[in-house]
């Protein structure tokens, strides 16, 4: 078997600035493309910074069909934005392509093409599916003797659709420790916090370990501890994993905090709105961020309806 | 091909038991093949290879949604799949994941559909798939095959595997008519040409090709001889012998156990108004669901006997 490499192997420090570099890319891209999901990329980006050049997973931008890498399923497609700077910043394309979002032709589409754009492991952007594609190259690795690791993003407003449980059991049946799901936990979905659209999805915790998984609850924002628990769950052979990553709308940048629920999930920001989240993310306090990130309460189905 | 003889009460096994067989045999040569199911293997035949290539076979239970995420993300790791489950519940319930995981990523995977048609009999409309047809074939990308007898899925099934591409494929649950008895030409996109017949054509696909084969002979005894083409792929559509059908028969009669929308009659219908119009009628069911019955009760209360074909001819001709 050929020797797995793992192109990154960025430091705490290092990991901290890229973010910052290709958090002011998805600005910029979508600004600049007037419309896509800036606020659900933005709270995804450290995580996918830190599989990509944290030295967790191993590929080869100049080969992306290198059958012995580690997958990543972006099963939230509407975050195509931080995907497409990842693997703009890895290598598999010229980062000048990342200004192209949305435009007839490019394949940086709307949601991720696995057809047209190099490093796109799932066409995605129907949510609910990943999870289900990602165990399915687990399953193929377990079968043909490979080593590789599947990563799956989901959302917290994904875990609405009734597949991603499917697929959480049926993992559970196979006991694959090569699969981790990542929950992408922004509190947030098209219409409102998503502790009041399904109030009953939590307890999360509960469920994921209910069905057969190692449970993982992390401050998403914080490299130390997503690195901490990327490390961890690799030992973990018997059972998938989930990370479930608690995180910022928008990454916490005033822009996408306003009064407007499209403003924090479906829309991109003005032109003078960037400059203010540029400017923030400047200046930004990773501890601030941390701070505001950390296991942020939510609204219980007690908070909405009153005791139950 | 015995072209123009007399189809006797000859029935053979169901078309999903000649799928199955061809299947575990397809696993012997192909040791990269995987298959995946949704908790109805029994049913759809795909236990014969799950009996002998265990490690090879992934039920993960009644959950078409999934079944067929996963069949996507082991054809993206390099496998070669087939996932299955009864026609309705495949596409019924999991169109959407057909549509983004397979479809829409040209997914080289195989599905196939048993239990297709009104013809599964007790069980009722529930389970009964008859929109099928017409889902897959709305799919881009998609191949549709939809075999008349065991010989030919037996066939069909080897065809699809050395089609690259997503492919749909229809099977049955009842016995039916052996078609062909002799040599079985499936080469998909192709029709082949059972009775020669320069009056009209009957095209019929599935179990209505062996009554297209009875109607034909039944036609013949009131002088009217009809062409009788196997139309077993349903996308792409043979629209050569169509169109050819239509200019030297100047009428045709199509066959289908599935709705009329979206179905076979359809699809002949817009290669004919397109490239050659003529006299066209349709057999097959009508805008409604069925009901609980035997097989041979449901196929005549619903429409779908030679003597349905016969009067359509008639129509067709403008008697």
């Amino acid at each position: 078997m050929e020797q797995r490499l793992c192109p990154y192997q960025y430091g705490i420090k290092e990991l901290q600035e890229t973010a910052w570099k290709l958090s002011r890319q998805i600005i910029h891209m979508t600004t600049k493309a007037g419309s896509g999901h800036p606020s659900s990329s933005l709270s995804a980006i450290d995580v996918l910074v830190a599989l990509y050049f944290g030295g967790s997973m191993c590929y080869k931008p100049e080969q992306p069909d290198w059958s012995d890498r580690d997958r990543f399923v972006l099963s939230k497609g509407h975050a195509a934005l931080a995907l497409y700077a990842v693997l703009a910043e890895a290598g598999y394309f010229a980062p000048e392509r990342l200004m192209t979002l949305r435009e007839i032709g490019s394949p940086l589409e709307g949601h991720p093409n696995m057809r047209v754009l190099p490093g796109v492991e799932a066409s995605t952007g129907s949510l609910g599916q990943g999870l289900s594609i990602g165990l399915g190259h687990a399953l193929a690795a377990r079968n043909n003797g490979r080593l590789y690791h599947v990563y799956v993003m989901i959302g917290d407003g994904e875990s609405d659709e009734g597949q991603v449980w499917e697929a959480a059991m049926a993992a559970a049946k196979y006991r694959l420790g090569n699969l981790t799901a990542i929950l992408d936990y922004n509190k947030f979905q098209q219409t409102g916090p998503v502790g009041e659209v399904m109030p009953s999805l939590n307890p999360l915790v509960d469920k994921w370990e209910a069905f057969g998984w190692d449970v993982n609850e992390i401050n998403g924002h914080r490299f130390e501890e997503i690195q901490e628990t990327l490390y961890a769950i690799n030992k973990i052979k018997d059972r998938p994993q989930i990370i479930i990553a608690h995180t910022l709308k928008g990454r916490g940048l005033s822009p996408f905090q306003k009064d407007d629920v499209n403003r924090k999930h479906g829309i991109p920001l003005t032109a003078e709105e960037a400059e203010v989240a540029l400017a923030e993310l400047d200046e930004m306090k990773y501890d601030e961020l941390f701070s505001a990130a950390q296991f942020t309460p939510e609204l219980t189905p007690e908070d909405v309806h009153g005791e139950l | 091909m015995d072209i123009g003889k007399r189809i006797g009460p000859e029935y053979g096994p169901p078309t999903r038991n000649a799928f199955g067989e061809a299947l575990k045999e397809m696993g012997e040569e192909n040791p990269n093949l995987v298959v995946v199911d949704g908790d109805v293997g029994n049913s759809t035949r795909t236990y014969h290879f799950r009996d002998a290539y265990p490690d090879r076979f992934f039920n993960v239970g009644i959950a078409e949604s999934n079944m067929i995420g996963v069949a996507s993300g082991l054809w993206a790791a390099g496998k070669d799949v087939l996932a299955a489950s009864f026609a309705c519940f495949l596409l019924c319930n999991a169109y959407d994941q057909i549509r983004m995981s397979i479809a829409f990523p040209r997914a080289n995977v195989k599905l196939v559909g048993s239990h297709s048609g009104i013809s599964i009999g007790e069980d009722g409309p529930s389970q009964m798939g008859i929109e099928d047809i017409a889902l897959a074939s709305s799919l881009p990308n998609f191949t549709v095959l939809v075999p008349a007898d065991a010989p030919s899925a037996r066939m069909a099934t080897r065809a699809m595997f050395v089609h690259e591409g997503p492919v749909y494929m229809r099977t049955g649950r009842p016995k039916v008519p052996v078609v062909y008895t002799g040599r079985v030409p499936f080469k998909i996109g192709k029709a082949n040409r059972l009775r020669e017949g320069g009056d009209l054509t009957l095209i019929a696909c599935g179990l209505m090709v062996a009554a297209a084969l009875e109607a034909a002979e039944m036609l013949s005894m009131e002088g009217i001889k009809a062409r009788v083409l196997d139309m077993h792929t349903i996308k792409p559509l043979d629209a050569e012998s169509i169109e050819r059908a239509a200019r030297e028969t100047g009428a045709i009669v199509t066959a289908e156990e599935h709705l009329l929308q979206g179905g076979l009659g359809a699809g002949v219908a817009q290669v004919v108004v397109e490239r050659q119009p003529v006299p066209m009628a349709l057999v097959g069911i009508r805008d409604r669901y069925a009901e609980s019955g035997t097989s041979q009760e449901l196929l005549e209360k619903y429409g779908l006997m030679p003597a349905n074909i016969v009067q359509a001819a008639h129509r067709a001709l403008g008697q």
